[in-house]
């Protein structure tokens, strides 16, 4: 990837964590900190690796994305619209009565969503046995999977990883967006999950851990995935909560929070500055 | 239609699950959709002789009903007929957070035969009883409920799951079922109930292994007690055949219900409710476990403890014969 392409996600990835910022902003409360955490993933995957076609999202030949920590909503909200899924309006009616983009990600209501999740760890599965049905069809087309450390409590999580493995599902990428928290407080607190790189490597994983906010990092981990023949892989993203906001950093429970208008302005400000600088630098490529 | 012919010979020779497996086989033959999922339970569930047929379209979860569930719904999705072979009581409550919001609420293709139901694996335990499942399986929208009689509505029951699109809960016992049919033609249809009995003073409404003994019990209160009872095969619990259950109540005015499971929620409760609906006074009782959850023993001596064999039956209607029910014919006056 040269340095313009990479900037050029850059910028995707600022776009997609403003507009992210701005839907929450909007509502005034949300689940603000784990969508921003996996926003560079996503730009990645939208704006270079997937096969996809917004007008047609149904299209059988499409890779699949699952976001299975559900709450992400919104930043698989702002990526879709970005992408032309679904006019950018939609966005300003987050959450709200009536609304395609519920606070969890379902496939019946949203254009470009493949799999309804919410309930954790449930998406492990279901992303599984989409793998496994493109395989058995032949399809050359990939899974990608987002997992939380939190929703990594759920057992039902390690038994897909068991059952990827095991079939030896090469067609689907698992993500874990290692943040370090969950709503409750820190992971290591709350449930201490140890070491991923370790345990995903004894499940029998292609297992790597990348800085989750270097586009970089990601696009080489996904391509060093790709040529992983004969076992499922996982990347492990090194990810902050709240990522490019530093009044969600700073709160410690930031799962699901209240943004009032003041914070809400701060955080926008600040996105959108990064955003500019990215753009500056661009100019200059 | 697959052209399958399974009669009361084979049903002799093969336990329920079996049929239920060699229907299966018969089936993916025609249609390379189908898939047959299992989390350990290939032995038990009589699933593991697809495997030998079919070794690329079996999978094996391990002891993971949660990820089978799910990972059916994905496979689904994939444009995959995936049957989920599992005990009742593991497919109802252990996975019901999957079947609920992957399966029902996504409407996807998934077939789940949910085995050794009600008390048909009584020795086993409390752990392995499942009383509650037609009622928690009921309440999911767009999910089909059926409870065969023996193992040729089995037959019919999983070829027709196949025809429908949609998720579909099969719940079958462990073992031999007590023969309620001879051959697989005799018109079924999903939804729709069958009469096994003619009678006008009182409509037995039955499902899966309770069929058999309200047929039994229809024939001793005809001989003994010259009470006339109609049995209904109320095979399918949702959709529920309201106008055969409406049709029993005009012509019969007392119903009674029995089946191997709660008497709340089940088909006793889906009954009531049309009955309830209909503004049509009626002499009722719902048989079956009452509020309780079953002591250990086999199936046949926990069915005679529930009152839900044969002489369970028989009093119950006898005593229901002694009810009062409204003489007044005229129903268009009362709704």
């Amino acid at each position: 990837m040269d340095r313009k392409r990479e900037l050029e996600l850059q910028e995707f990835a600022a776009t997609i964590r403003a507009e992210t910022v701005k839907e929450v902003a909007d509502l005034g409360f949300g689940h603000i900190g784990g969508s921003l955490s996996v926003v560079e993933a996503l730009a990645v995957l939208y704006g270079e690796v997937m096969k996809i076609d917004p007008k047609n999202p149904d299209w059988d030949e499409r890779d699949i994305m699952v976001m299975s920590k559900g709450h992400a909503g919104p930043a698989v909200y702002a990526t879709l619209a970005l992408k032309g899924y679904f006019p950018m309006d939609w966005l300003k009616t987050l959450n709200k009565p009536g609304t395609n983009l519920p606070s969890h990600t379902d496939r019946l209501k949203t254009p470009g969503v493949d799999m309804t999740t919410g309930s954790l760890g449930q998406g492990s599965s279901t992303a599984t046995g989409m793998a496994l049905g493109r395989k058995l069809a032949g399809s050359d087309s990939r899974v990608f999977l987002f997992i939380g450390d939190g929703e990594s409590n759920e057992g039902q999580v390690w038994e897909a990883a068991m059952f990827c493995s095991h079939y030896k599902l090469d067609n689907i990428v698992w993500f874990v967006d290692y943040n370090k928290k969950q709503l409750d407080g820190f992971v290591e607190d709350v449930m201490d999950m140890g070491d991923f790189q370790e345990k995903f490597e004894a499940f029998g994983f292609h297992t790597q851990t990348v800085d989750g906010t270097s586009v970089r990092e990601i696009y080489d981990a996904i391509e060093a995935a790709r040529q992983a023949k004969g076992k499922p892989s996982c990347i492990i993203l090194d990810t902050v909560k709240g990522e490019g906001v530093s009044d969600l950093i700073e709160i410690e429970l930031n799962h699901h929070v209240q943004f009032p208008e003041e914070m809400a302005n701060r955080a926008l400000e600040q996105v959108t500055a990064a955003l500019e600088r990215v753009r500056k630098e661009l100019a200059n490529v | 239609m697959a052209g399958l012919s399974y009669t009361s010979i084979n049903q002799t020779r093969m336990a329920t699950g079996e049929v239920y497996c060699q229907t299966l086989i018969e089936l993916a033959k025609e249609n390379p959709r189908i898939v047959a999922l299992t989390a350990d339970l290939g032995k038990s569930s009589k699933i593991g002789e697809f495997m030998k047929q079919f070794p690329e379209r079996f999978y094996q979860f391990g002891i993971a009903e949660q990820n089978m569930m799910g990972a059916a719904a994905g496979m689904a999705k994939a444009g995959l007929i995936p049957f989920t072979s599992s005990f009742a009581i593991f497919t109802a409550c252990r996975a019901l957070d999957q079947v609920h919001t992957d399966i029902c609420y996504q409407n996807v293709n998934v077939k789940m035969i949910a085995s050794h139901a009600g008390t048909s694996f009584g020795q086993a335990g409390t752990t392995h009883h499942s009383t509650e499942d037609i009622a928690i399986m009921r309440s999911l929208a767009n999910l089909t409920v059926i409870v065969p009689a023996d193992g040729i509505e089995t037959a019919n029951a999983v070829e027709a799951a196949v025809e429908h699109e949609g998720p579909v809960y099969i719940r079958i016992n462990r073992g031999y079922d007590q023969q309620v049919y001879e051959t697989m033609d005799y018109g079924y249809e999903i939804g729709r109930a069958v009469t096994l009995h003619e009678g006008s003073d009182v409509t037995i409404i039955a499902c899966g292994s309770a069929v058999f003994q309200a047929l039994q019990a229809a024939r001793e209160l005809d001989a003994v007690y010259q009470i006339k009872a109609r049995v209904l095969d109320m095979h399918t619990i949702k959709p529920l055949d309201k106008a055969a259950v409406l049709k029993a109540v005009k012509d019969t005015r007392r119903i009674i219900t029995a089946e191997d499971h709660t008497v709340i929620g089940g088909l006793g409760g889906a009954v009531a409710e049309v009955i309830a609906e209909s503004g049509m006074a009626t002499a009722f009782r719902r048989l079956g476990l009452q509020d309780k959850f079953s002591p250990i023993g086999l199936h046949e001596d926990l069915m005679a403890h529930h009152g839900i064999d044969t002489n369970g039956i028989v009093n119950s209607v006898r005593e229901l014969m002694q009810l009062d029910f409204e003489e007044d014919l005229d129903w268009e006056d009362e709704v």
